[in-house]
């Protein structure tokens, strides 16, 4: 951990230099905000804000890496939510995946892991499946949108890794979820 | 990574202290055969670790099946063994149906001679005894093949005493891949881990059990030798690897890949080379398993919109539709004998353990339980094992066949889950 930190210091002062262009991103991110169910991630990073660390394979960062880790930013946003025994992405949820997918894009060395959840309910091999459906649907619309096959793996934890316990409708739906997940951060 | 996975095993001897599972029956069948096991002079000197004696846990085998019901027997002077001459009239006028009268003896080579006869009462006429050379850790052993034997010769079916059965606990956040004798004693830990682990599958042998681990942050599919501790990785392609089911010959494992896009069945060894694609839909195919003779994959798929279950030929081709009736059908396993499917259907909001006939395709529901699991047959098909909640905790149950003799398996302080019941051992 405390190596991670130094690289992150280190990796700040050269990622600074490119500030200047990079900061484009997630404005247009801003720009679609007004749409996402999340309207803690609409607020724009202050310049020089949003390149501050490095992603965490230890290349320098061509966005800043601390974007994804900055609560003002969507790119903090990692979870897609479904209904139960569904597996579609919400529309809701598109403005943060395309802000990964252009993340990964500009990142070309960085890799991101999906990872599927369900609710406790039925088989728990089913739910691995469904939860591989859920996971596949989001690393397909980050392709689409412009992340590449090969840095995107989709997993799924099916039942096993519940965020919320208890048997009710509130923390099934909690728990019917995908989960971008940077390296580092699994 | 190697260090890793060594220090997340653990070892047989560390963990066999565990608190065991314990079992109780909450049903009974209609006809029970009364039966007298009268203690066999000589028993009290051996070790068995629970303090029972093997006469006791011949009947507590017997009696846990549901086909038998125990008698007290008077202490008897002097105390019959094997080769006593039986009274039929004293017998009969105790109501017993059988009786098992025995004998253990020490040898001059540390071990032990244990002789047994059984009698049918009612016939007035020995039907059979052996006689075992045993250890002292073979007392429980021997037990349950003396139990096997008169059940097998009273119903006329093979008696699983003497089969063992795997299942998870988890307790707090460890997992724990434990294997248990049927009657939940000599619990051995094979592998404990902080994150989870699913759908253990014993080979057609016994000695091995495939698995599913989360350790390394997404499902990857092991085999692992029930007598070494070392996993032996089968599948872990990009994307999940799981629920693997092994052919009837052990030669090959069927199993769940998503390397493709959505999860498939594919068949694989299991020294993991020679991976196949076996089922293709757009949809979800999961949880294979073969008939019996190998000709047959039997799984789960939302091909039709919701889950239910299909076959398909073992060597690839055309699925078809086995279940109809409901908008939940998983967990397909079919009877040793091939002639009926249980799985888990959802059945107004509870999940419960479902039984279909396979030529009259009636569907009997055998459970009342609500959140039933993974079903597993006795290998003569006389029982199914499943897993269900119970006050919020996980348990393991069992149910005969016809839904009539149900039992409880609990262990104290953890949840117990994805119970896989073993072969019969040679």
């Amino acid at each position: 951990m405390r190596t991670l930190f130094t690289l992150l210091i280190a990796c700040t002062l050269v990622a600074c230099a490119t500030t200047e262009t990079t900061s484009q991103p997630p404005a247009a991110v801003e720009d679609r905000a007004p749409r996402t169910a999340t309207p803690g991630a609409t607020a724009q990073p202050a310049p020089g804000q949003s390149v501050t660390g490095v992603d965490l394979t230890g290349k320098p960062a061509a966005t800043g890496a601390a974007a994804l880790k900055d609560p003002n930013n969507i790119l903090s946003k990692r979870s897609v939510y479904y209904e139960f025994d569904k597996f579609d992405v919400k529309d809701e949820y598109r403005p943060m995946i395309e802000a990964h997918a252009r993340y990964l894009r500009e990142n070309g060395t960085t890799r991101m892991l999906v990872q599927g959840n369900t609710d406790e309910r039925g088989s728990r091999e089913y739910n691995v499946a469904l939860g591989q459906r859920r996971s596949e649907s989001v690393k397909r619309m980050l392709i689409l949108l412009g992340g590449r096959e090969d840095q995107i793996e989709a997993v799924s934890l099916g039942e096993e890794k519940p965020r919320a316990t208890g048997s009710n409708e509130e923390a099934w739906a909690q728990n019917r979820r995908s989960d971008m997940r940077y390296p580092g951060e699994y | 990574m190697r260090t890793l996975l060594a220090a997340a095993l653990c070892s047989f001897a560390a963990c066999s202290a565990h608190a065991q599972l314990s079992i109780e029956i909450t049903g009974a069948g209609a006809q029970r055969t009364p039966i007298a096991i009268a203690p066999f002079p000589g028993e009290a000197a051996l070790p068995t670790g629970a303090s029972a004696s093997i006469s006791s846990i011949v009947r507590a085998d017997l009696e846990r099946s549901g086909l038998f019901r125990g008698l007290e027997v008077p202490a008897l002077v002097p105390r019959p063994t094997e080769a006593s001459s039986v009274n039929y009239a004293e017998w009969k006028s105790r109501l017993a149906d059988a009786l098992v009268l025995g004998s253990v003896s020490a040898r001059p080579d540390g071990r032990f001679e244990v002789r047994f006869r059984l009698h049918d009462v009612v016939k007035q006429a020995a039907i059979g005894g052996v006689a075992y050379t045993m250890t002292r850790e073979q007392v429980r052993a021997t037990a349950h093949r003396i139990a096997d034997y008169v059940y097998e010769k009273i119903t006329g079916e093979r008696g699983v005493f003497s089969t063992r059965i795997a299942y998870v606990v988890k307790r707090g956040t460890r997992f724990e891949l434990q294997i248990a004798d049927a009657d939940g004693a000599s619990e051995q830990a094979m592998l404990v881990s902080e994150e989870p682990i699913i759908s253990p599958a014993w080979s057609p042998n016994g000695r091995r059990i495939a698995y599913v681990s989360f350790q390394n942050k997404k499902p990857i599919v092991y085999v692992q030798d029930v007598e070494v501790p070392k996993q032996n990785i089968v599948a872990n392609f990009k994307g999940s690897n799981s629920a693997p089911a092994w052919s009837p010959d052990g030669s090959r494992l069927a199993v769940v890949l998503s390397r493709d896009g959505n999860s498939q069945i594919y068949l694989i060894n299991p020294d993991g080379s020679n991976s196949r694609r076996l089922s293709n839909s757009s949809g979800i195919d999961t949880e294979p398993y073969f008939s019996p003779d190998g000709q047959w994959i039997y799984f789960t798929s939302d091909r039709g919109g919701s889950p239910q279950i299909y076959r398909m030929p073992a060597a690839g081709g055309e699925a078809q539709r086995v279940t109809f009736e409901g908008s939940y059908n998983v967990s397909p396993r079919i009877s040793p004998d091939g002639k009926s499917l249980a799985y888990i259907m959802r059945n107004g909001g509870k999940f419960q353990v479902a039984l279909l006939d396979l030529t009259t395709r009636q569907v009997q529901i055998l459970t009342d339980s609500d959140l039933d699991e993974s079903p597993s047959f006795a290998p003569n098909g006389r029982q199914i094992l499943l897993a269900t909640v119970i006050g919020g905790r996980g348990v393991l149950s069992a149910v005969s066949a016809d839904g009539r003799i149900k039992q409880r398996l609990t262990v104290t302080a953890g949840d117990v889950r994805e119970p896989a019941w073993g072969p019969l051992v040679q």
